[in-house]
């Protein structure tokens, strides 16, 4: 019988094989004859080589995918509310989203940026921006939480953000959107001249990463789409792409691409840094919010800031140049070396490389072309290090594979072109599908690239993946680019847009990822540490309980004694100390989220009841064999009611384990 | 000094290992714990084997109605008192050097561990048998008597979706060390008489 079934099974196999052959023509043939598929399949219980944080893009948040399997881990809520994880929900979490204008529940997220020491990635965090109400958020690496996040006064439209310097020192974060300068009622069609383009340098804590704005700079109003800092010997300066140098303000398709060139900005940050030490720059007010996370509170706090140290480029001489840049250029990416910056400019025929030793030359020279609102030009020709040509249509981003190659995303052809530093000679090109923006090789934006695989990370998905209404799956693809040429190993969906990502050898991450909270370090205000330690406060209409979860109750689980028109304050703690034993909680007709509350943890849900009854709560998260036992009730009496405040578990006061 | 006697005072002195490493160790696995939980057994205290271990044991068996294991059981004030009794003694007959007082030593110390082993099956027995009545699940034998979940004296053994495993740890061997060396102490020592 079993040699019936084996040989069946063989031939139905077969037939699958050989029926996929037939049909698959050139096209599929690929995974088949390059083993693409057993190169991307990680066995059940084994472990991917790689972490890849990808930005979720206008979802807000910031994904975590292993490679080469292309698999999702987790979603870290970082902008936008997730009710799933009480994110933005819960009393704890609320802060975070706080800003000048309010809570924000919604924002666009871009560039994720892992943090480095001596140039090479550390994985203590990981940094990220949003555009649309300027902020930058950091996420620790050991808890995969949204730490901190503070915003960027002056700034509108934070894209050429969030990237690090080789040592951490700053995280950096420019503007898009020039906007007034103090912000102001005036006449839009006043935009020339009067519209600045903020760069703002967070100094960051080698400490805890506590981030706090060193100073900003004010440049003239143009565009500042990307950036990325020196390494090596051009540690020290950070290059910032610009476009719309033309200063338009309406349909700028057209009107911000009428220059021939526009500029990469090269700012002597280590210069300025050394001027506001010794006392430079004006102090100017500002309001922005600064949000922490206490990983030991379980809380986060917000505080506004009322002063940021303002830098006019006059300020310090020496310190800012613009180097000219064909046609609008988007990406602005310095080689491992630290030699070479790549201006990707993205109406451009050729990819323009500049060199940092040319362009320390050309200053020393003096050999500049004019000025620009006082900040000298550099000769074209004299920063140039080469141009790749035909390289193909709209360039976008580059990265390095560490071994003299770099690789460069080309939306309008929609292809990925690998080519030589130096030579700057095309070596290959492959098609994505389609329409890729940036792309990722882990560490490719570091001293110490590991250039195992790169992920094309694209704006368009149309037929790749099986139809689900006008709305498609967005889409990222794996390639193999150890050899002389790339292969494409694999497609796979991901959140939001995946608009860039940070890639990192697990070996680093793996052994640092905390598995509970302890509970005797947590100092949240309202926790619980026992049992014995329960009970229900009444203050006024407030009512604060103090609850407890372990396997498999809560601890009171009956509650009498609450009132329509009551504000009832849930503090629950979570007293297991198991790996992966959250529990959760959710009340009926509560106007929040869940509760998901990790080992050690405590968070708090506001429940207002608004009709009379007896009413369930239980564990959302299925914890134990009696998961469905995990459940209690709340007795909820008529305004003015004489039911006195009580508490029980099993019957009893809840005073014993 | 003569060999036998240096070897009796080393071997009584050897115990002393035991105040400072764990006894006995009883290891659970499952499927739900690739890394298992576990929990070591010193003459003065349980210690966890991984942070918060004897915790999650607790938490785990309340499900069949299993009692919690005790901060500290009255064999924790015995144990030591005993054991460094029986290093005075045995450093003081070492100096003596009377090869049959090593053999009377040697005899006690066998008896005192036999009489602990079998407290600790006593223990064992009443840890994995007294269950509480409102036990959330109860398991039957095949003969229909209710199933207890006693860890193994020393081995291995299944228990439900559980593998139970007891076995000595560092401690112990510093006992089996001394106790042989004591017992060699009396041989040595019978031979250097004769000579």
């Amino acid at each position: 019988m079993k040699t019936i079934f084996k040989s069946l099974l063989v031939i139905t196999v077969l037939t699958m094989v050989l029926g996929s052959c037939g049909k698959g023509d050139s096209k599929k043939k690929g995974a088949l004859s390059s083993n693409a598929a057993e190169r991307v399949y990680v066995a059940p219980g084994e472990y991917d080589e790689f972490y890849a944080f990808v930005s979720g893009g206008f979802s807000g948040q910031l994904a975590v995918y292993g490679l080469p399997s292309g698999r999702l881990f987790r979603v870290i809520p970082v902008f936008s509310v997730d009710p799933e994880k009480s994110y933005g929900f819960s009393e704890e979490t609320k802060p975070m989203l706080n800003t000048s204008h309010g809570f924000i529940p919604w924002g666009d997220s871009h560039h994720p940026d892992i943090s480095q020491t001596n140039g090479e990635l550390d994985g203590r965090w990981v940094f990220i921006n949003e555009n649309n109400t300027p902020r930058i958020a950091k996420i620790d690496l050991t808890t995969y939480e949204t730490t901190e996040i503070i915003e960027i006064p002056n700034s509108a439209g934070n894209h050429s953000s969030s990237f690090v310097t080789e040592n951490t020192e700053y995280v950096v974060a420019g503007t898009r959107f020039s906007v007034p300068y103090p912000q102001k009622d005036m006449p839009i069609k006043e935009y020339k001249g009067n519209f600045k383009g903020a760069l703002t340098f967070i100094a960051v804590d080698p400490k805890d990463g506590g981030m706090s704005i060193k100073f900003q700079l004010m440049m003239p109003g143009f565009n500042y789409d990307l950036s990325h800092p020196g390494r090596g010997a051009s540690h020290g300066w950070f290059f910032f792409t610009t476009y719309n140098t033309e200063e338009a303000h309406s349909l700028l398709e057209v009107n911000a691409s009428q220059n021939d060139k526009d500029f990469i900005a090269a700012i002597n940050w280590k210069k300025i840094e050394e001027y506001v030490n010794n006392g430079g720059g004006t102090k100017a007010p500002a309001n922005y919010a600064h949000n922490v996370y206490d990983e030991h509170t379980h809380t986060a706090t917000s505080t506004m800031k009322k002063e940021v140290l303002i830098i006019n480029p006059s300020d310090v001489p020496g310190a800012v140049y613009f180097m000219p840049t064909p046609k609008s250029p988007h990406g602005c990416d310095v080689d491992p070396s630290g030699e070479y910056i790549v201006g990707s400019g993205k109406l451009a025929a050729e990819l323009t490389v500049h060199s940092f030793s040319k362009m320390l030359k050309a200053i020393d020279e003096k050999k500049f072309d004019g000025d620009a609102y006082g900040i000298p030009i550099l000769q074209y020709e004299a920063t140039l290090a080469g141009a790749v040509k035909q390289p193909g249509l709209g360039p976008l981003h580059t990265e390095f594979d560490g071994k003299g190659n770099a690789y460069t995303t080309f939306f309008i052809s929609s292809e990925v072109v690998k080519w030589k530093l130096g030579t700057w000679e095309v070596l290959d090109r492959k098609p994505v599908f389609y329409s890729v923006g940036h792309l990722m090789i882990p560490g490719g934006n570091s001293r110490k690239p590991y250039g195992k695989y790169l992920v094309a990370m694209n704006k368009i998905t149309k037929d790749r993946y099986l139809p689900t209404g006008p709305e498609v799956t967005q889409s990222a693809q794996l390639f193999d680019i150890t050899g002389d040429k790339m292969e494409m190993l694999l497609d796979f969906p991901t959140i939001g847009e995946p608009h860039y990502a940070a890639g990192i050898p697990a070996s680093i991450l793996m052994p640092k990822s905390k598995k509970i909270y302890k509970l005797e370090e947590n100092k949240h205000k309202y926790v619980t540490k026992s049992e014995g330690a329960a009970k229900v406060v009444r203050n006024g209409n407030e009512v604060h309980v103090y609850m407890t979860m372990i396997r498999s109750h809560f601890a009171p689980d009956n509650i009498e004694g609450i009132q329509v028109g009551d504000k009832v304050y849930f503090h629950i703690t979570n007293l297991e100390q198991d790996y992966d034993v959250p529990h959760g909680f959710a009340v009926i007709g509560a106007n929040t989220s869940e509760l998901l509350i990790m080992p050690g943890q405590t968070k708090t849900n506001i429940w207002e009841p608004k009709q009379v009854g007896v009413w369930p709560f239980y564990c959302t998260d299925f914890c134990s064999a009696l998961h469905q036992e995990m459940q209690g009730y709340i007795r909820v009496s008529p305004k003015g009611s004489n039911v006195p405040i009580s508490f029980t578990l099993d019957g009893d006061a809840v005073d014993a384990e | 000094m003569k060999k036998s006697k240096i070897l009796m005072i080393v071997g009584s002195l050897l115990l002393l290992g035991l105040f400072v490493f764990p006894l006995w160790n009883i290891t659970l696995e499952a499927p739900q714990y690739p890394i298992p939980l576990g929990m070591d057994i010193h003459i003065n205290k349980f210690t966890d084997t991984h942070e918060f271990d004897i915790k999650n044991i607790n938490l785990m068996n309340h499900y069949v109605g299993m009692q919690y294991i005790p901060e500290t059981i009255p064999e924790f004030k015995i144990f030591p008192i005993a054991i460094g009794a029986m290093v005075v003694l045995g450093v003081i007959i070492g100096f003596i050097g009377n090869h049959k007082l090593f053999l009377a030593w040697f005899v006690l110390m066998c008896i005192l561990g036999t009489a602990g082993m079998y407290d600790f099956y006593l223990w064992e027995y009443d840890y994995g048998h007294n269950l509480s009545p409102k036990a959330i699940m109860n398991f039957k034998n095949p003969d229909g008597s209710v199933m207890g979940f006693q860890p193994p004296l020393f081995g291995s053994k299944d228990i439900l979706n559980f593998t139970a495993h007891s076995y000595p740890r560092l401690g112990a061997y510093f006992l089996f060390a001394g106790m042989i060396l004591t017992l060699i102490a009396f041989f040595v020592g019978k031979k250097e008489k004769k000579a």
